[in-house]
């Protein structure tokens, strides 16, 4: 690894979620660096989707703090966080499914299209010259994905199958030109192969796009081993181990948590 | 790529002849007096859509009017002229467009709050009657041009529909309804009790005058009479299409698009970046304007208003409207409006049982149409989008 790609773009310290009695993330001291794939990993209910959910500002913190790119983002908005470069797919699909893949992908690039009412009910030449834009954008992204997908762009989202959504969902967060993309369980809901696919995808979208920083988080380990740089292992909220993946995966106290489990 | 290719023209006919049918059919409506008749022309008009339906013509219309937008407005101010020649000394008809008309605006302003935003209003009767008093207040005190008294009434329905922002903002689904409900309950229990608005025995009010057209004489145009109400005709014509026009722009925008996404997932609205509360208040905003100034003609043009015509019921009245036209689509609330204003007046024994009737209506359609009678399409921004 370079020097630069030491210094971390996310930074977790003391970070702590309740649910009311429930500790669901605790005393997290996670860094993220420049250009990685960070694999988040960890059994059933160990908080994973949480860590997720307080960085992307869908909970607030209970207590310690994030800072993304140096800067504080403890209590910002979920509005303002995708301002400042982060984007995300969820767990379960949370795309709208009446709605077409195109407008989904357009959500994605909210931040840069002029939601102006002059711009959207007046002047609807240049609304058109920057539905054209997004449509080209979105296109090509779809394109890298699966060729076919390009063609569906104005087939309501409804009308894909589970990985096509998927594959959409990811393109929303991609058009946006985030710093940090967190992807929560890209596998869930899909095949084996259909899994092995998309990661593919995943992968030659990261080359193309240069160095793009990802937390991933799985269940899958397979996928986990071919896609992260490094992983940090949750269990119970607590950060119980964190290396290379071959080195997680050996270490006596994550088989114990993984084994425990089951 | 097929997403990138122009759709193939399609033949105007359909067209032409659905906007002639719909003209027919409300002009039939309208002067059928008899009520076996009118029962069997009814079910003429169903069995008719029925087949259109059926067997593409529905679908043949649309595909026309979105590929020839100026035809279609051509088409609709030809067959309006024509409705008008027709029904041009009938005052209870003419009376009767006019007031479905009042009511499709109102909805279309409903429709872009409820079927867009997903901001559900049982009180968009109590933004109506504010703009009725609104506008039965400044004419009393003289001066203001009638203009600014039917904007007058829209903005004073946006400023009340303000103060309840607050708590529909904080409430979601239900609870924002019901704080809706309770706001036009106590709309009409304060008009009741309320002497300078005279009370339950309500006020009158001048009829309109726009720079100098007087709405109260009957028109000359061409040596043909046409009785006074023409006049409220064309207005609430005008402000319906203008309305239509609004809705249809902000479908398809960004707006459209983000009003949607803030209806359907507010999750995924904030992650990427919508501010929710925004876009609620913008729908809000623009829904009770068109209700606070169609109340404001309403008024002008009835002569008199009262705390009875702006009922809870009447707010339901109108959410069954755009229920029943197919939520979210604006052309819905036409063919919809007609049917529920113009029903209870032609089939007078059926007055007292109005609301039953509604509910029947509206749970059989429902039934059969589960999306309404104009269901909603998926919003495509392709033709924008086209190189
Ligand atoms: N909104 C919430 N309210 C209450 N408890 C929650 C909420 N979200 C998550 N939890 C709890 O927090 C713990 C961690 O959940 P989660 O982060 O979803 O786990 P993971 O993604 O690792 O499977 C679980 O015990 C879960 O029940
Ligand atoms: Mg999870």
């Amino acid at each position: 690894m370079t020097e630069a790609s030491t210094i971390s773009l996310l930074e977790s310290r003391g970070l702590t979620v309740r649910f009311g009695g429930l500790l669901a993330l605790n005393e997290l001291d996670i860094d993220v660096r420049h250009g990685e794939v960070l694999g988040l990993i960890g059994p059933n209910g160990s908080g994973k989707t949480t860590f997720l959910n307080v960085i992307s500002g869908v909970y607030s913190a209970s207590a310690g703090s994030i800072k993304l790119d140096g800067v504080d983002i403890t209590t910002a908005s979920a509005q303002n966080l995708s301002n400042h470069g982060l984007a995300r797919t969820f767990q379960r699909s949370r795309l709208c499914l009446p709605l077409s893949v195109f407008d989904n992908i357009a959500l994605g690039a909210q931040k840069r299209l002029d939601s102006g009412l002059w711009h959207n009910l007046v002047r609807r030449k240049s609304f058109a010259a920057e539905t054209r834009a997004i449509a080209a954008e979105a296109r090509e992204l779809l394109y890298v994905f699966n060729p076919s997908l390009a063609d569906k762009l104005f087939e309501p989202a409804i009308s894909l199958g589970m990985i096509d959504r998927r594959r959409v969902e990811i393109c929303r967060a991609l058009i946006g030109k985030p710093k940090l993309v967190l992807l929560d369980e890209p596998s869930a809901g899909m095949t084996h192969d259909e899994t092995d696919q998309v990661v593919d995808e995943i992968l030659g979208i990261r080359k193309s796009l240069g160095g793009l920083t990802i937390i991933i988080v799985e269940h899958e380990m397979g996928l986990i081993e071919r896609v992260t740089d490094r992983c940090v292992v949750l269990n119970y909220g607590k950060k119980i181990c964190e290396g290379r993946f071959r080195d997680v995966a050996a270490d006596p106290v994550v088989r114990e948590a993984y084994l425990g489990q089951s | 790529m097929t997403g990138l290719s122009a759709p193939k023209p399609a033949a105007v006919w359909p067209l032409i002849a659905s906007v002639a049918f719909a003209a027919a059919a409300l002009t039939t409506l309208v002067l059928i007096e008899n009520q076996k008749l009118l029962g069997l022309t009814l079910a003429g008009i169903a069995a008719i859509c029925f087949a259109a339906a059926r067997f593409g013509g529905v679908a043949a219309t649309e595909a026309a009017a979105s590929q020839n937008p100026w035809l279609l407005r051509g088409l609709i101010t030809i067959a309006a002229m024509a409705v008008l020649y027709v029904l041009r000394d009938d005052n209870f008809g003419l009376l009767m467009v006019a007031t479905v008309l009042i009511y499709a605006t109102v909805c279309i302003g409903l429709t872009i709050q409820m079927g867009y935003t997903g901001l559900t209003n049982f009180a968009a009767a109590a933004f109506v009657g504010t703009g009725g008093y609104t506008a039965a207040m400044l004419g009393q005190k003289g001066g203001l041009p009638d203009p600014l008294v039917l904007i007058g009434g829209g903005l004073v329905a946006v400023f009340i529909g303000s103060l309840l922002i607050l708590p529909v903002l904080r409430t979601r689904g239900h609870y924002a309804a019901l704080t809706t409900l309770a706001f036009g309950v106590m709309f009409n229990v304060f008009l009741d009790a309320n002497e300078l608005l005279g009370g339950p025995q309500g006020l009158k009010i001048p009829g309109i005058n726009l720079f100098g057209w007087d709405f109260s004489s009957d028109l000359q145009i061409l040596g043909i009479t046409f009785s006074f109400y023409v006049n409220y005709v064309i207005l609430t014509g005008v402000l319906t299409a203008l309305a239509m026009i609004l809705a249809g722009l902000l479908d398809k925008s960004w707006i459209g698009v983000w009003l949607d996404v803030v209806r359907l997932d507010e999750t995924a609205a904030s992650v990427f970046g919508l501010r929710i509360g925004y876009w609620k208040i913008l729908a809000f905003t623009l829904g009770n304007f068109l209700a606070g100034l169609m109340g404001a003609v309403y008024a002008k043009m009835t002569g008199f208003i009262a705390p009875s015509n702006f009922t809870f019921g009447d707010s339901l009245v109108m959410v069954s409207i755009v229920i029943l036209g197919g939520i979210g689509n604006r052309w819905g609330v036409l063919p919809a409006a007609l049917i529920v204003v113009l029903l209870p007046e032609k089939l007078q024994f059926i007055q007292e049982y109005r609301l039953l009737l509604y509910a029947i209506l509206v749970i059989v359609i429902l039934i059969m149409r589960p999306d309404g009678l104009v269901a909603r399409r998926v919003r495509t921004l392709r033709m924008e989008a086209r190189p």
